[in-house]
């Protein structure tokens, strides 16, 4: 009995062990894509998000064409749909001035992840 | 059955343009634009200051722009364009002998359309076309000469106002053609001229306020601190153009001539005060 008990014990510290480890690797592959994906946003031969939108943190004098791209979880609790509307702004809105990055090609496909989970963390 | 198909198919894109175009008579166009304007900038919509452009609804920008006009970037351009009007083409006569002693009245005359011809004839159009005419070469279209004798005949005509009517049913069609292209989404960025010049005037890409479009013809050739020289509208539509990563046109094409004419009935009432100065 005793031992059985030990032996779930070790079961149970082990698998948090191994949690631990995989979710400080998640950690620390998610903070380099959101920097990646920072650069693409900010970058203006790629997204220049600024041009347009106020972004905390993203850099001086933002246009306010669009609105200010903060507390994004809030608004798209859905990151797919945070992304749809990155890709193409035109199924919202058929008549948007914004970009359709993704269905015109203006960001990869790659790019557009990474925009999205930068956009995401903000 | 294909046929029917193609017909089908010709017909829905003719509605999609016109639902995002609004058929309209160029007096109608007029109205709803300017109401448009009024409705949304509010207190500061006094159109006929658009012909100041940005300047027209900022306050601090309009400060530092005043400075610059006491002593103008286009100045040097006004005397060139005065030196090339004098001098004498290799027949004896000069620009003169086409556009007459008294040009006062000349800038205000463009740009027209050709019955005839059945084309927009401009003033740059015509400044080129008197030095062919004379077994002159043409200058080149976008700055250097050809803008500063258009600065010259610009400055002649301060004051004057801009009055363009298409009363025909050609006229109307080139008319229609520029407010097509005006309306028109292209590039890979997917643009109008009416997403920045009219939907968004006065809000702000990056740092940069966007000038209404009533009154863009008013005042070029334009000195730009950017160029550095004066160039020509077209010029200026070939840049808009390339920013929103679409092919531009040629100066003088068919197409930035349709947009000038139909950018001119927009601004008609409004005064002439070319040469200008931009950042
Ligand atoms: C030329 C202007 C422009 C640019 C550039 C632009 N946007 Fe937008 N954006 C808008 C406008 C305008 C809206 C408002 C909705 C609409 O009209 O489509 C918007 C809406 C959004 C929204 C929805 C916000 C909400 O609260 O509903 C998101 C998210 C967004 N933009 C992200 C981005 C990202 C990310 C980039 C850069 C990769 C970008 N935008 C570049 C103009 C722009
Ligand atoms: C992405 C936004 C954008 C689009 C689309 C755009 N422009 Fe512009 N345009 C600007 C900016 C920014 C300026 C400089 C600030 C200003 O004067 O408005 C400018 C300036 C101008 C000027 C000079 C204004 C002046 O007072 O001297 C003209 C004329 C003009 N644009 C015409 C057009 C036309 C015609 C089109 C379509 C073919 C077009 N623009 C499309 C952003 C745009």
């Amino acid at each position: 009995m005793r031992k059985s008990f030990r032996l779930v014990s070790v079961a149970i510290s082990t698998l948090t062990l191994l949690s631990v480890v995989s979710i400080a690797t998640v950690n620390a592959s998610d903070e380099s894509v959101i920097k990646e994906g920072k650069k693409i946003a900010l970058n203006n031969k790629k997204g220049n998000c600024l041009a347009c939108h106020l972004i905390t943190g993203g850099g001086e004098q933002p246009g306010n064409i669009g609105p200010p791209l903060i507390v994004m979880k809030a608004r798209f609790p859905d990151k797919e749909v945070l992304k749809a509307q990155i890709s193409d702004a035109r199924d919202k809105n058929p008549n948007s001035i914004m970009p359709p990055f993704g269905a015109h090609g203006i960001l990869t496909a790659d790019e557009l992840d990474k925009v999205t989970e930068y956009i995401y963390s903000l | 059955m294909k046929k029917m198909f193609t017909l089908f198919a010709l017909l829905a894109i003719s509605l999609s343009t016109i639902v995002t175009v609004h058929a309209g008579t160029p007096a109608e166009d007029t109205e709803a634009l300017r109401g448009y304007l009024q409705k949304t900038l509010g207190s500061k919509a006094n159109l006929d200051e658009f012909i100041n452009g940005t300047y027209a609804l900022n306050e601090d920008a309009r400060e530092q722009w005043m400075e610059i006009e006491e002593f103008p970037p286009y100045e040097i351009d006004l005397e060139k364009g005065e030196e090339i009007w004098e001098k004498p083409f290799k027949n004896g006569k000069s620009f003169a002998s086409c556009f007459g002693d008294d040009i006062s009245g000349t800038r205000a005359k463009y740009p027209y359309h050709d019955e005839e011809k059945d084309t927009i004839v401009t003033l740059e159009g015509d400044i080129n076309k008197c030095l062919k005419d004379n077994g002159e070469k043409p200058f080149k279209w976008k700055k250097g000469n050809i803008a500063a004798v258009s600065a010259h005949i610009a400055y002649a005509g301060r004051g004057g106002k801009i009055d363009v009517q298409p009363k025909t049913k050609k006229a109307i069609a080139w008319y229609n053609k520029g407010k097509t292209f005006f309306y028109s989404k292209r590039g890979q960025l997917n643009m109008s001229c009416a997403d920045c010049h009219v939907y968004n005037a006065n809000k702000k890409v990056r740092a940069e306020p966007l000038s209404p479009a009533l009154g863009h013809p008013s005042h070029f050739p334009v000195f730009r601190s950017k160029w550095g020289n004066l160039g020509t509208l077209h010029r200026r539509y070939g840049g808009c153009n390339k920013n929103i990563r679409a092919k531009p046109f040629k100066a003088q094409s068919d197409q930035y001539k349709a947009l000038e004419y139909f950018q001119a009935v927009m601004s008609n009432g409004l005064v002439l005060n070319g040469p200008g100065a931009r950042k």
